[in-house]
This record gives structure tokens, C-alpha cells and sequence, in this order.
């Protein structure tokens, strides 16, 4: 069965050059000292270190393990000890040093005993999969995929193809070629076993370039001789030779020149069935699997014009390049550069200490001669050959203007990203442009963009949450700060209530409930005076300590000490002066509220009751139970102990508070004189009002001390009274009123005396008028109950309100009989005897000296006017 | 009443009318249904700038100054951002691009990350207060320290530190954030001249004096 051979599109026939390392047959290398492995060899996360300094390692020997996923173990390839774990020069094109494990060699080559298995085709998939991986096989063709994942592809992909990759169309690269004659026949058993691995696709095909006719004969030979064999899927392997063209190694081109299928862009081989391996992996899966060997050696083609001699050698893994050159020859100054792969798709290396790693199939020492340096770039000519070169079928010479210009929504427009970097276009290019290199940075810029965009859409999202955060931070203090002000409202409130609660029945005294919230603030006076002992002895220790170091310091200290010092005095002097006055008021406190006691007889109410609150009430109630005059000594009292104590304090205080409580002991002082004031006027008043009250209510109402209680007695009395009897009352009165009110105008103050008799006067129509009504009802009654009323007006003494009834009674009915001219006539009389009373009230004022005198005269000025105009009538 | 009666133009127009009756109320009730918040242009705008929040451009981050710039300001004020995003705004807005205005900063080519010497930080978060990317992790009178990978190197914790422990590192090139660079542009506009004529006028004489 012929395998049929789809043409590769583009491609270039670069000399192949491989003659030369072909020309020496395969040799083992000696042991360096030294060894470098790389933690990162491939693509993927590097591995993870499993070694420390001084630990010694056999061949084989895991010195890393592979760190997530997308990893590769990495092995000692031979005995010694580990020297070193830091940054060494590793064979990448960016010439940055890298992690690395250095093993100092012991030159045994020691290695573990590698554990292999009979049969590998009795292993399930899964422990296959983990024991290439732990074998820290990765991709040894050039980019280094670790195997594992790619033997793994996803399970909604049935792989139907297997493609080993013997292609090595590079250039000078003939590690594969000579891998293919020595170990044909373990070629061929790995892939079989990886088609067991992939679940026996429906082809195995190992394609290789006709460049390389002993490779193929060996291949066939070995795959004949190995059908004999029971291995599953041997029938299914076709070895399959091509035309040589570069680059058809390439997984997609090679996909394409067997099965005519082209791998989606940006797209897997696995998508459309194909799982490819390079011979050289296969082998080493081989190996890993069946012999328990890790990848710790492989087979590097060591060519170039500056070497003595070119070839392939097995190389174990970590060797320096310097040294493997050595051993071939190297001469340093014929060589135009190092580069690491083949002419085409290698990369220079800038230090020759870089190590051989998986990945390294070929060491490239050119001379000048062999290959000299790029021809200077010239402009693009749009000949096009690059586009005629490329195998994806890209547009070179588009995207090279693309790339200038970092356009690079146009150049992913123009699928850069399918772009393998075979160089084929550089190759081609007339200018000799390095488009290569443009491709490269522009995918390396685009890959940056991509992943500084991912980072501002994070920032953002970061600076996002941020405000948001900062928001709500704002917004819960401003809810915390509304929420304590309710809650002090609601505090304040609340000791509003218990204040008056506090007063009880009475009416709430305003300075009565201050004085019961400061009470109430305030704490136990023992507590009070522990903690002004406190202080005060906080003070004394502050003040000893502040003396101390004073003593100790010198120079500038000494003065800042000194005022510190100083102030610790002043500060327990302070302290000390708090808690005398705090002691004298706690003593003073008690005989003080005794004072109040006996001066209300009252309420002989307890102040002396701890609790602040009862205090308080009580001396509210003292208050309110307290007549005027009494309060005011109460002040003054109060007054006079807090003079007392300003003047202490003031004699105590410094210098500079001495004025302070001057002013204060000044204000005192004037605030107890105008209270002395206040309590003569009232003591002064106090017997008028006294006489008085007994004067207008003779009544037993007048005995109740209580003014409700006295009001209700009032109230009941006057329900209790017939129509008549109410009239009287309110006559009686209105009198009383008159009386005051005269009295009161006699006294009050030039500007006011006017308003006063004008009220005198209606009061004066009052009576009147009262008196009429009195005698008209009486006059109704009277004949109804004649005997009674005799018995009334002869039987109970009269006062003198009754009296006065009496007369306006007959006055009321000697009117009612009278003419006009008699009204009238009586009216003079009246007047001319009111008169008389004042001219006498007068005189006896003038005789007296009194300071009304003047008042009376008007009263009866105008009373001698108002006779003059009746009279004129 | 019998429409064919009616005049033609009269029919003309009252089928005319009762067409744009029928649109208008299909296009408003579109336009009440399918109606945008926002300004979208703003979001473009801000998914072009470079979200380092730095400030430098006057307005207080990167979303202000996309609405200044829908609201008709210049786009050449974000220096982190540099001759690419003023070219990707321009682009995107349908102007010329114009030169980065010097006055808030200059581009730099190397891209800057904060750091704490933490020997010298005495813990009084102001840093951490600055930082817009709560990119600096800390708390009071503890050391701080910047999580460089959520650093956008704006610069706003360097001056209200007080005692000067933030410096701006470059950012180490590594293996994952390594690239090659693009060849030197110098060769393509000398392209027009041959091999030998690129030689300085030393190597010119040194081959003389070989020869």
C-alpha cells in the first residue's frame, strides 16, 4: 500500500549541507565536569526544583518536577553532586540567563535503577501519559512541547492519525537521519506503543524526506523484521518518503504533504485527528516507558567549518555547548557565530557556556566563509518571491509593511499569528530583508499588547472597586454619624424624661431640672474624690519622675527638662488645689441643705438622701413649696458658700489665674448684693400681702396653705352658694381687686400709675354694676322670702363686705325709686363724700410724709373734676 | 365612503401620512426600548487608554478623561498610553492623530513598576491611600510592600511618601515577558545605497592599508 503524496505549497530548496556531520559515524561524549539543566527547557511553566545544594544526584535521577500541567521533569544525566541552583546562560534567543541546576560531575555516571515493564501495551493510557511525563519528555524536534499533553489531546477529538516526524529538513541537522539508522527498530516500537497510547489510530505513518535513503532503509528493514513480532498496530505502520523541500518538517506542512489536511488557524493538529511526535521523542517514550529510562541524553549534530572534525553525538543533557565543541575541535577564531539548531530557524547564542537541553539537535559553527554575515537590507522591491515561498500561504511582503508600521489589527488580519518562522521568505528575498525578524517582534508585540490589555481591563476593574469601596466606606460614616446623633437624641431625650420623672406631680422648674441632670452627671462624691486622688498622685509621681531625669540631664536638655519639670508642678499643684475644693464642698454640702429644711416649714423634706436624683427632687419640691422670699435666701445662701469658695480659690490660684478668679469673686459679689435687694423688697411686701390676704378672704380657704388646694375649696364654696351669695362673693372680690389696684397705682411708677387708675376705674364700674345686679336679684327674692332674708341680713354678723352689700342694696333700690334729677342729685352726694375720704387719705398722707402723696392729690383732682361736670349738668 | 373616489394625490398623501404615522411609532417605540446608557463612545474611548488611573493627563483616571475626550478635548494627553493609543483614539474617533502634548509627560519606553524599600518604610499608609490600583499591600505601622503584577507604575506613591523609600524600577525582563525586537528601521531608509557604500570611512582606510 502506497501512501499518496500531497505537494507542499511554497517551500524553498536551501543547500542541504548535510554531508558533513554524516561523514563520522555516532559517538558517545565523555562527562563534563559540570553540568547546567535549565528549570525552563520548553514551552510551558518551568520546573520546579526538587534538589538542594550538596545533595548528591545519580543519572536518572529526578532533579525537578514538572510544575503544573504544562511541564517537564528534568533529570540528572550522570552522577555528582549539586554545586550550584542560580541563573546560568541557557541556549535562548534572548540570551538572558535562566534558572538553573548545576551538578558538579563525580565522573562515575552512577545512575538509579530504572524500573522498565515487560509489556507497556498492558498499561492503561492514563499511567502511560503520567510516565512520560515524569520522564521529562518534551518535544526534541525544536520547540519543546512536553509530550504528555500532546499524547493527551482533548477526548472529543478522535485521533485517526499518527505521524512520526522524520523529516529534519533543516539544513546541516542530521541528528534525526542518523537517530533513524541506529534505532530503527525502537522507532518502530514507540509508535506503536503511542498508537496504543492514542487508542490505535487508523494509520501510523513515519514520513521522512528522500534525502535520507539509509534512514528509510533502515526503517523498512526493522518494520519488516518487527511484523514477526506480536506488537498491536504494527500493521499499521507505513514508513513514507517525500521529495525533499524546507520546510516540510514542519507539523503542519507535514500534515499537509501526508493527508492533504490543513490544521485550522490558530487551531491544533488534534482538531482534525493528527497527533504528530519527532522520532527522536518517540524513541525516548520508547525508552521511559519500557526500559524506565528519563530523557537524560540525546543525539546532537555538531557541524561547521570551524570544527576539526563534524558529526553526531549522543550528548547528555546539560553538557556545556563550549564543551561539547571541544570535543569536535572547536576553533574559536575561525567561527563566524554559534548557533544553536539549523541555519534557518536556529538562533545565535551569545554565550558559548550555554547548555545542550532537550530540544538541542544541532550545534552550528560556521565559519566567515561558511556563512557570512547578512547582506545589508535593501527596499522591498514587491517581486513577490515571498509570497510564492511561503508554505502557510501567508503574505509576506504585506505583512512586512504591516509590521513597520505595527499596524497590528492589520497583520492578525492577515493571520500573522499562522506565520511558522521558517525563514523561507527571508531566504528568498532579493533585498535580503530579515522579514523573519519582523514577523518575530511583531508577534511578540502583539502577544505583549494582548497581555497589557488584560492587565489595564484588571486596573480598571481594580480602580473600579476601589471608588465603589470608597463609596461605601463614605456612606456607612455618614449612616454611623446620623445613627449616633439619634442615639444622643434619643439619650437626651430620654434623661429629659427621667427629669421629669424626676419632678413628679409639681410643675417642672426649669433651673430645678438643670440642677437634676447635673446632679444626676455627676458621679458618688467618693468616687469624685478617689479619682482627684488619682490625679493628684499621678501628678506627684510625674513631677518626681520629671525632677529626676531633670537632675540627670545637662546642657540643652537641661532647659527643656527644667520647663518640663515646672509644669509637672503646676499641674500638681492643680490637682492638689481640685481636691481641697472638692473636699470642702463634699463638707460644706452636708449642713447646707439644712439651711433650706427649717426654713420651709412646709416640706420637711430629707435632702440629705444619697441618691442625686432624690436630692434633686426634693429640693425642686422644696423649691416650688418655697415662697419667693425664701428663695431668694436660698440663693443667697447658696451664694454667699460659693463666694466663699472663689475667694479660697483665688487666694490659692497663681498669678496669672488670680485675676481671673478676682472677676469671678467680683461678679459674686454684686449678684448676692442685688439678691440682699431683692429679699428686703420682699420682706417688704411680704406683711402687706399677708394683711391683705387675710383682709379680702376671711374665709377658712384663706388657712390652706396649698394654692390648688385653696383654689379648690374656693371652687366648692362657690357651688355651694346660691345666685346671690355668688354675687356677693364676686362683689366682695371685685373690692378686694379695687383696693389693690388703688394701692398699687398709689405706688407704681409715674408712667404706669394712668394705666393703673384707668384699671381703678373699671373696677370701679364693676362694682357698680355687680351692686345693681345684687340689688335686683335681691329684689326678686325678697318677697319670696322675707323672713329669711330678715333673718339673713340680722342674724349672721355682718363684715364689712356684707356691709357694703347692704349699702349698695339700698343705694340700688333708693335709685331705682329716684327721678333723674334725684339720680343725679345722689351721684353729687356720692362723689362729694368720695371726695372727702380722699382729701382725708390726703392729709394724712402729706402728715405721714408718704411718697404717694402725690398720687392721692390727682385721685382726688379728678374726683373734684368729675363733681364739677355732674354738677354743671 | 368609497376610497377610489377619492383625488389621487389626496389618496397619495393620506397613504404617505398614515406610512410615516406607522414608522414614527415603530422608530420611537425603538427608541424607548433599545435605549443605551451612556455615551458609548466613552467606553471605547476608555477601553483604548491605558488604565494606569496615573492622573497625568488632569483628570482624576482613565474613565474622566474618556468623557472629556467624547466631550471634544484632545486626545494627545495620556503619556503612559504614548503614540499608540493616541493613534488607536484617533483611529477609533475618525481624526488626525496628533503629536503627545509634552506639557503632562513624555512617553517612556520602558515601562516602570513602584517599589518599597522596605528596610525605610515606616508604615503610615499613605502610599497605600494614593495608589488607585490598591496595589500596595499594608496596614498601619506595618511594612509595606507593592504587588508588582497589579502595579501600573503612575507614580501617585512616590511623592506622598515621607520618607522617600518608593522608588520606579524598570521591569525586569524575563523569559515570559521577553521579545525580539524589531530589525533597525536605520537599514530600510539607507536601503537605496549598495553593500560597500555603508562602510565608515576607518574600515574604508583599514582595507586600504590591508590591501
Amino acid at each position: 500500500m502506497s501512501q499518496l503524496i500531497y505537494p507542499l505549497r511554497g517551500g524553498v530548496h536551501p543547500p542541504e549541507n548535510k554531508q558533513q556531520s554524516l561523514q563520522s559515524p555516532l559517538r558517545r561524549l565523555a562527562i563534563p565536569g559540570e553540568l547546567v539543566f535549565p528549570l525552563a527547557q520548553h514551552i510551558g511553566a518551568p520546573a520546579k526544583a526538587v534538589v538542594e545544594i550538596g545533595d548528591r544526584v545519580l543519572a536518572g535521577q529526578m532533579i525537578a518536577e514538572p510544575n503544573g500541567p504544562f511541564s517537564a521533569a528534568i533529570h540528572a544525566s550522570t552522577s555528582g553532586t549539586v554545586s550550584a541552583i542560580e541563573a546560568r546562560p541557557i541556549p535562548h534567543a534572548s540570551g538572558l540567563w535562566g534558572d538553573c541546576i548545576v551538578v558538579a560531575a563525580d565522573g562515575k555516571d552512577e545512575s538509579i535503577d530504572f524500573v522498565g515493564c515487560e509489556n507497556p501495551f498492558k498499561i492503561d493510557h492514563e499511567s502511560l501519559i503520567e510516565k512520560i511525563r515524569h520522564a521529562g519528555i518534551a518535544g526534541m524536534g525544536g520547540a519543546g512541547f512536553p509530550s504528555a499533553v500532546k499524547l493527551n489531546p482533548p477526548p472529543n477529538n478522535n485521533i485517526d492519525t499518527l505521524i512520526i516526524n522524520g523529516t529534519e529538513c533543516e539544513p546541516y541537522i542530521t541528528a534525526d537521519d542518523v537517530l533513524m539508522q541506529e534505532r530503527s527498530e525502537d522507532i518502530i516500537r514507540g509508535c506503536t506503543l503511542l498508537a496504543h497510547i492514542l487508542n490505535g489510530p487508523d494509520r501510523i505513518l513515519i514520513g521522512v524526506e528522500d534525502n535520507k535513503p539509509k534512514a528509510i532503509a533502515a526503517l523498512e528493514q526493522s518494520l519488516l523484521k518487527l511484523a514477526a513480532e506480536d506488537l498491536p498496530g504494527i500493521d499499521r505502520v507505513q514508513v513514507v518518503s517525500f521529495p525533499t523541500k524546507y520546510p516540510s518538517g514542519g507539523e503542519k506542512q507535514l500534515i499537509q504533504i501526508l493527508t492533504g489536511k490543513e490544521v485550522p488557524s490558530g487551531g491544533l493538529p488534534a482538531h482534525i485527528g493528527i497527533v504528530v511526535q519527532n522520532v527522536g521523542t518517540t524513541v525516548a517514550i520508547w525508552e521511559a516507558i519500557k526500559h524506565g529510562k528519563p530523557l537524560i541524553e540525546r543525539i546532537t549534530t555538531v557541524v561547521g567549518e570551524s570544527l576539526k572534525e563534524q558529526g553526531n553525538a549522543i550528548v547528555k543533557l546539560g553538557s556545556p555547548s563550549q564543551f561539547v565543541l571541544e570535543q569536535f575541535g572547536f576553533q574559536e577564531k575561525s567561527c563566524a557565530r554559534l548557533i544553536a539548531g539549523g541555519p534557518m530557524m536556529g538562533f545565535s547564542l551569545p554565550d558559548s557556556r550555554a547548555p545542550i537541553v532537550k530540544t538541542s539537535n544541532c550545534l552550528l559553527v560556521p565559519s566567515h566563509q561558511e556563512m557570512p554575515d547578512p547582506a545589508p537590507a535593501q527596499a522591498c522591491i514587491r517581486c513577490g518571491h515571498c509570497a510564492e515561498a511561503c508554505p502557510a500561504g501567508l503574505l509576506p511582503q504585506q505583512l512586512y509593511w504591516y509590521a513597520q508600521a505595527k499596524e497590528h489589527d492589520r497583520l492578525l488580519a492577515h493571520n500573522l499569528m499562522d506565520c511558522i518562522e521558517c525563514g523561507a521568505c527571508s531566504f528568498v528575498c532579493p533585498s535580503s530583508i530579515p522579514l523573519v525578524q519582523y514577523y518575530r517582534a511583531s508577534k511578540g508585540e502583539i502577544r505583549q499588547a494582548e497581555i497589557e490589555k488584560e492587565k489595564s481591563d484588571r486596573s480598571r476593574q481594580r480602580f473600579e472597586f476601589r471608588q465603589k469601596r470608597i463609596e461605601r466606606a463614605e456612606a456607612e460614616k455618614e449612616a454611623k454619624r446620623l445613627a449616633r446623633k439619634k442615639a444622643a437624641e434619643a439619650a437626651k431625650a430620654k434623661a429629659a424624661a427621667n427629669a421629669g420623672a424626676a419632678k413628679t406631680a409639681p410643675a417642672a422648674d426649669p433651673v430645678a431640672a438643670a440642677m437634676a441632670r447635673v446632679q444626676a452627671q455627676q458621679s458618688d462624691p467618693a468616687e469624685q474624690l478617689a479619682k482627684l486622688e488619682r490625679a493628684v498622685n499621678n501628678a506627684r509621681n510625674r513631677l518626681n519622675s520629671a525632677e529626676e531625669k531633670w537632675q540627670q540631664a545637662e546642657g540643652d536638655q537641661k532647659a527643656k527638662l527644667e520647663s518640663r519639670f515646672k509644669q509637672a508642678q503646676l499641674r500638681l499643684q492643680d490637682a492638689e488645689s481640685k481636691l481641697h475644693d472638692f473636699k470642702q464642698q463634699s463638707a460644706g454640702q452636708n449642713p447646707a441643705p439644712s439651711n433650706p429644711t427649717s426654713a420651709s416649714p412646709t416640706t420637711p423634706l430629707n435632702i440629705d438622701s444619697d441618691d442625686p436624683i432624690e436630692r434633686a427632687k426634693a429640693k425642686a419640691q422644696q423649691r416650688l413649696s418655697m415662697s419667693p422670699l425664701e428663695k431668694a435666701e436660698n440663693n443667697l445662701s447658696s451664694l454667699n458658700d460659693r463666694l466663699k469658695k472663689a475667694q479660697e480659690k483665688a487666694s490659692e490660684a497663681d498669678d496669672d489665674k488670680r485675676a481671673a478668679m478676682e472677676a469671678a469673686v467680683e461678679k459674686l459679689k454684686q449678684k448676692k448684693t442685688s439678691l440682699e435687694k431683692e429679699i428686703d423688697e420682699l420682706k417688704a411686701q411680704a406683711p402687706l400681702k399677708e394683711n391683705t390676704a387675710t383682709a379680702e378672704t376671711p374665709v377658712d380657704p384663706n388657712s390652706i396653705d396649698d394654692p390648688i388646694e385653696r383654689a379648690k375649696a374656693k371652687a366648692m364654696q362657690r357651688l355651694n352658694m346660691s345666685p346671690a351669695e355668688k354675687l356677693q362673693n364676686s362683689l366682695q372680690a371685685l373690692q378686694t381687686r379695687l383696693a389693690k389696684a388703688e394701692e398699687k397705682a398709689a405706688s407704681a411708677d409715674e408712667d404706669r400709675r394712668p394705666a393703673m387708675q384707668a384699671a381703678v376705674e373699671k373696677l370701679q364700674e364693676k362694682i357698680k354694676t355687680v351692686e345693681q345686679e345684687i340689688t335686683e336679684f335681691k329684689a326678686q327674692e325678697e318677697p319670696a322670702k322675707p323672713a329669711e332674708s330678715a333673718n339673713e341680713s340680722s342674724g349672721i354678723p355682718l363684715d364689712a363686705a356684707s356691709a357694703a352689700i347692704e349699702k349698695a342694696k339700698a343705694k340700688a333700690a333708693a335709685q331705682a325709686q329716684m327721678s333723674d334729677s334725684e339720680k343725679h342729685a345722689a351721684q353729687v352726694e356720692s362723689l362729694q363724700q368720695r371726695i372727702q375720704k380722699a382729701q382725708q387719705r390726703l392729709d394724712k398722707a402729706t402728715e405721714e410724709g408718704n411718697d404717694n402723696v402725690d398720687a392721692f392729690r390727682l385721685g382726688l383732682e379728678k374726683l373734684q373734676a368729675k363733681l364739677k361736670e355732674l354738677e354743671s349738668e | 365612503m368609497d376610497i377610489s373616489s377619492l383625488h389621487p394625490l389626496v389618496l397619495a398623501l393620506l397613504v404617505l401620512g398614515g406610512l410615516a404615522l406607522v414608522f414614527g411609532a415603530i422608530l420611537g417605540f425603538a427608541a424607548v426600548r433599545y435605549k443605551i446608557e451612556g455615551n458609548p463612545i466613552v467606553d471605547q474611548i476608555d477601553n483604548l487608554l491605558p488604565q494606569t488611573q496615573c492622573g497625568q493627563c488632569g483628570h482624576p483616571g482613565c474613565r474622566p478623561y474618556a468623557e472629556g475626550i467624547a466631550n471634544g478635548e484632545e486626545i494627545n494627553k495620556c503619556p503612559p498610553g504614548g503614540q499608540d493609543t493616541i493613534n488607536s483614539i484617533a483611529d477609533l474617533l475618525g481624526v488626525d492623530a496628533p503629536e503627545l502634548d509634552a506639557e503632562h509627560g513624555t512617553e517612556s519606553e520602558l515601562s516602570t513598576v513602584a517599589y518599597i524599600r522596605e528596610d525605610e518604610c515606616i508604615g503610615c499608609t499613605k502610599c497605600i491611600q494614593a495608589c488607585p490600583m490598591d496595589a500596595i499591600l499594608g496596614a498601619a505601622k506595618q511594612m509595606h510592600t507593592v504587588i508588582a503584577d497589579e502595579c501600573t507604575g503612575c507614580d501617585l506613591c512616590v511623592e506622598p511618601c515621607p520618607v522617600d523609600c518608593i522608588e520606579m524600577r524598570e521591569v525586569e525582563v524575563t523569559m515570559q515577558n521577553w521579545k525580539w525586537q524589531l530589525p533597525s528601521p536605520l537599514a530600510a531608509v539607507n536601503s537605496d545605497i549598495i553593500a560597500s557604500d555603508r562602510q565608515t570611512p576607518q574600515e574604508t582606510k583599514q582595507e586600504d592599508t590591508a590591501a
